[in-house]
C-alpha cells in the first residue's frame, strides 16, 4: 500500500508537468492525492487538512519561476512544509548543570520503553557519560529482568527493588546514582494507558519526586490516528520534553510523528531503528520528511555529487558523450568519482525508490571491484577503443581480472547501455538517471 | 452462551466499557454531524469520511463504505440520521468476517484436533506474551489441559515473562532459555503436549517486524517443523495486533499471512484507544476473522470477538 506512495506523489506532481504555472485548477488533483497519501501514512486527519490547506495557499502565491517546472516547484513546497511541520531544527536532550542528569521515560505498553532505555544508556556511555538505569516498571512480569539483561550487555548498572513500588525505586535510584557517582540516571517506567488515571498519577508523582531534567515520551511509529490523543494526554499530565519514535526499521511511514510534533509542539529527539542496542539515532526532520514522501535523500545525494564533480570535468564529459567518444577510460574515471562520494550502501539508500528495493540487500563497497579489475586488465588501447575487444582479448582480460568471459561481456553490454543512457540523460538533464544506470549495473552484477 | 457468562463474567458490560472511547469516537461525532438535518447530503458524507478515517478504518475501506452508503442514499433520497446509522451498522457488520466451526473461538468448545496447536505471532510490543498468558488461563478455566511453548528466545527476559504467566495459570511450560533455536522449542513443545495428551498448545514467538525477511522465514520454519509432529498443525495462527496501530497493521497482516497463513486476529489494548477501526479494514480486505479482543489488564478482559455486539457497542446511543 505504501510502496506505491512515492509513485502516487509522482503522479500527483506529474499532472502539473507541461503546465507553465500553478493554478487553482491544475493543483486541486495534486493536493487531493497528497492528502490521501498523508492519511495512508497515518498522519492525523486534522494535521493533514491543515497541511494541505497550507501548501495550497503557498502554491497559489508562488507564481511563475523560470528555472523550475510547476511540478518541481510544488514538490519543494510540500517538502519544505513537511520539514517545518516536523520541527525544522534538530533538538538535543538537556543535561543538568549539577549532575546527575535525570531522564524519565514514559509511554504506552509495548511502545519500546525498556529497549530504548538501554539504547539511550549505551548512546550516553559512548559519549563518555556514566549512566545508571532504574527499573521502575514493577508491574509487567519480568520487566526488571529484561532491563537487567540488556544492561549487562552494555555494562551499565541497574537499580531495582524487590518491593513493587515504582515511586520508591525512582527515589532510591537517584540516591544510589549520586552515591555511585553516575552522572546520568535513566528511569524506565511501566507502560500505561493515557486513560488509566491511577497509573497516570503514578508517573506524575515520580516526576514530582525526582524532578527529571528531561522527560522522553516513547511512541511506536506504527501508531494510527490515536497517537495525537495519547501524546496530548501524556503531555498534559507530565509536560514531556521530547518524543522518541520506535520501530522505524519497519515499513511504516511514521505519519504519527508528523502529527505529534504539530499537536503538542514538542520536538522529536530520537528514532529507534532496530533490535540491536546501537540502533538509535538522533532525529533529523528533513530525513523524516523524505521518508514520509518516499523520496529518498536526493538532497544529500545531489550535494555529494556537486562536491565531487567539478564544472570543467563535467563539461569535458558532456562533449565526449556528444561526440560519442566516451570510452572505458572515462568510465573508469567516473567510477572513481562515484566511489569518493561515500559508501555504496549509503549512496543507494539515497536514491528515491531504492530504499525499498534494497531493504534486504547488502551493497558492499566491493561491488565495483570486479568492474575495476576488468578495466584494469585491459590495455590502454582497449580502454580507448572498446570495439577492439574480440574473443581472444576477452579471454585474456577475464583471466587477468579473475572473472569470466561472461562477466567481461556483461560489463561491455552495460557500458554500451550506459553510454546510450548518458546521451539521453544529457538531453533531459539530471543526475538521477545516471544513478539509475548505476543501480541497474549493480543489480545485474549481484545476480 | 459463552463460558464467560457461565463463569459469571460480565461480558457485555466490559466490552461496552472497553469500547466506550470507540463509541464516543464514531457515534458521538456522527450524531453531531447529522444533528438538525433530515437528510444525508454531501456535508454529512464528508463528516462520515472524517469519522471513519479518524477511527483508523483507512482510506480504501472508508471509500468503500461511503460508496455503499451513497448508493443507498441515491435510491432513497430522504434518509434520516437513524437510518444512516442503521445502514452504517449493516455495512460494517458485512465487512467483518465470522469465526468458523473448525476453529471455534469459545474456550470450552469441542476442539477438532488433539492437541490443538496454536501459534501466536506479531510485531514487537503488541502483547503476544500477555495474550498467551490470558488464553492459557481461560482454556484452563474451561477445563482444558494446556501446554505453553516459550519460543520467544530472542527478547531479553521473554522466557521469564511467560514462565510467570504459566505459574499464574498453573500450566506447564516448555522452554530452553534465551538464545535457543525457536523452532526446536516449538518442536519440543508440541512433542511434549502430544505425549502428555494435552488439549491445547500455545506457542509464543518473538516479536518481529514483518519486513525482515530472515525473521519471517524463521516463522515459516517453526510452522513447518511442528507440522511434522502433529499433522496439519498449527491449526491456528493468531496474529496479535495493537488496536492503536494505524494503516501499517494492514501490511503486517499481509506479510504474516504470506509467511504463516494467519487464521485469526487478536486485537489488544482496545481499552486505550478511540479506534479499533483498523479491524474493519483488515477483516474486509484479508478475509481473516477477528477472534479475540483485549479490553483491559485483567484475565477476563481478553474476550471472544462477536462482530454483532462489537458493532452494536460501537453504535449504542
Amino acid at each position: 500500500m505504501f510502496d506505491d506512495l512515492s509513485g502516487r506523489f509522482g503522479s500527483a506532481f506529474k499532472s502539473l508537468s507541461g503546465q507553465s504555472k500553478i493554478t487553482d485548477v491544475n493543483i486541486a488533483e495534486s493536493v487531493r492525492e497528497i492528502r490521501r497519501a498523508l492519511l495512508d501514512a497515518d498522519v492525523n486527519y486534522e494535521v493533514a487538512r491543515e497541511f494541505t490547506r497550507k501548501i495550497k495557499a503557498e502554491a497559489d502565491g508562488s507564481g511563475v519561476l523560470q528555472s523550475v517546472s510547476p511540478g518541481q516547484q510544488f514538490t519543494k513546497i510540500v517538502y519544505d512544509e513537511l520539514i517545518f511541520t516536523l520541527g525544522g531544527q534538530k533538538e538535543e536532550i538537556r543535561f543538568a548543570n549539577v549532575p546527575p542528569t535525570v531522564i524519565l521515560i514514559a509511554g504506552l505498553q509495548g511502545s519500546g520503553k525498556t529497549t530504548f532505555a538501554a539504547k539511550l544508556a549505551k548512546y550516553l556511555k559512548d559519549k563518555k557519560y556514566i549512566p545508571m538505569l532504574a527499573a521502575a516498571d514493577v508491574y509487567r512480569p519480568a520487566a526488571v529482568e529484561q532491563l537487567k539483561t540488556l544492561a549487562a550487555q552494555i555494562n551499565v548498572p541497574v537499580f531495582s527493588l524487590e518491593e513493587k513500588n515504582a515511586l520508591k525505586v525512582a527515589k532510591e535510584a537517584l540516591n544510589e546514582a549520586r552515591k555511585q557517582a553516575c552522572n546520568v540516571l535513566i528511569v524506565d517506567t511501566a507502560g500505561r494507558l493515557h486513560v488509566d488515571s491511577e497509573m497516570m498519577d503514578e508517573v506524575a508523582a515520580i516526576k514530582d519526586a525526582i524532578k527529571p531534567n528531561e522527560i522522553l515520551f516513547v511512541v511506536d511509529s506504527m501508531t494510527g490516528q490515536d497517537a495525537v490523543n495519547t501524546a496530548r494526554e501524556f503531555n498534559t499530565r507530565i509536560d514531556f520534553d521530547g518524543v522518541v519514535l520506535t520501530k522505524l526499521d519497519g515499513d511504516t511511514r511514521g505519519g504519527a510523528a508528523l502529527s505529534i510534533k504539530k499537536v503538542v509542539e514538542k520536538p522529536i529527539k530520537f528514532i529507534s531503528t532496530g533490535e540491536k542496542l546501537d540502533a538509535l539515532s538522533e532525529f533529523y526532520p528533513d530525513r523524516m520528511a523524505q521518508r514520509i514522501l518516499g523520496m529518498g535523500d536526493v538532497v544529500s545525494l545531489v550535494e555529494k555529487a556537486q562536491a565531487q564533480f567539478d564544472e570543467q570535468e563535467a563539461r569535458k564529459l558532456q562533449s565526449k558523450i556528444r561526440t560519442d567518444s566516451f570510452n572505458l577510460e572515462d568510465f573508469y574515471e567516473q567510477l572513481q568519482q562515484i566511489k569518493k562520494m561515500g559508501s555504496m550502501q549509503d549512496l543507494m539508500g539515497m536514491i528515491p525508490g531504492m530504499g525499498n528495493a534494497l531493504k534486504n540487500v547488502e551493497v558492499g563497497d566491493d561491488t565495483l571491484k570486479p568492474i575495476e579489475a576488468i578495466i584494469n586488465s585491459m590495455t590502454p588501447e582497449e580502454r580507448r577503443k572498446p570495439e577492439l575487444l574480440n574473443g581472444n582479448r576477452k579471454r585474456r582480460i577475464a583471466t587477468g581480472s579473475g572473472t569470466t568471459v561472461r562477466d567481461v561481456n556483461e560489463l561491455m553490454k552495460q557500458f554500451e547501455q550506459m553510454k546510450k543512457m548518458m546521451k539521453t540523460m544529457q538531453k533531459m538533464g539530471g543526475m538521477g538517471r545516471a544513478m539509475h544506470g548505476l543501480k541497474n549495473m549493480v543489480a545485474t552484477k549481484r545476480r | 452462551m459463552g463460558f464467560l457468562e457461565k463463569l459469571g463474567f460480565k461480558k457485555k458490560e466490559s466490552l461496552e466499557a472497553g469500547l466506550e472511547k470507540s463509541r464516543e469516537g464514531i457515534v458521538g461525532k456522527l450524531s453531531r454531524a447529522i444533528a438538525g438535518k433530515d437528510k444525508v447530503d454531501d456535508e454529512v458524507l464528508d463528516d462520515l469520511e472524517e469519522i471513519l478515517i479518524r477511527s483508523d478504518v483507512g482510506v480504501p475501506t472508508t471509500l468503500k463504505i461511503i460508496k455503499r452508503v451513497e448508493e443507498r442514499v441515491a435510491r432513497d433520497k430522504y434518509l434520516n440520521s437513524s437510518e444512516l446509522q442503521r445502514i452504517l451498522r449493516e455495512e460494517i457488520i458485512t465487512l467483518l468476517k465470522e469465526n468458523t466451526l473448525e476453529r471455534p473461538a469459545e474456550f470450552d468448545a469441542e476442539l477438532p484436533n488433539h492437541p490443538h496447536v496454536v501459534l501466536i505471532v506479531g510485531v514487537n510490543g503488541v502483547g503476544k506474551t500477555t495474550t498467551i498468558g490470558k488464553l492459557a488461563n481461560l482454556y484452563k478455566l474451561a477445563g482444558k489441559s494446556v501446554v505453553l511453548g516459550a519460543a520467544d528466545t530472542f527478547r531479553a527476559a521473554a522466557v521469564q515473562q511467560l514462565t510467570i504467566w504459566s505459574q499464574r495459570a498453573g500450566v506447564p511450560i516448555i522452554q530452553q532459555g534465551q538464545g535457543a533455536d525457536p523452532a526446536a522449542v516449538a518442536y519440543d513443545t508440541v512433542a511434549a503436549a502430544k505425549s502428555r495428551n494435552a488439549d491445547v498448545v500455545l506457542i509464543d514467538t518473538a516479536g518481529r517486524l514483518h519486513n525482515k525477511t530472515a525473521l519471517m522465514d524463521e516463522l515459516t520454519k517453526i510452522k513447518r517443523v511442528i507440522g511434522k509432529i502433529v499433522n496439519d498443525s498449527p491449526h491456528e495462527v493468531i496474529l496479535v495486533l495493537d488496536a492503536s496501530t494505524g494503516q501499517n497493521a494492514m501490511l503486517q497482516a499481509k506479510a504474516f499471512t504470506q509467511a504463516v497463513d494467519i487464521t485469526g486476529l487478536a486485537l489488544t489494548k482496545l481499552d486505550g484507544t478511540a479506534r479499533g477501526g483498523i479491524v474493519i479494514g483488515i477483516s474486509s480486505e484479508l478475509n481473516v476473522p477477528v477472534k479475540y479482543i483485549g479490553v483491559g489488564e485483567k484475565i477476563e478482559d481478553l474476550q471472544i470477538f462477536d462482530r454483532i455486539s462489537f458493532v452494536e457497542a460501537l453504535f449504542k446511543d
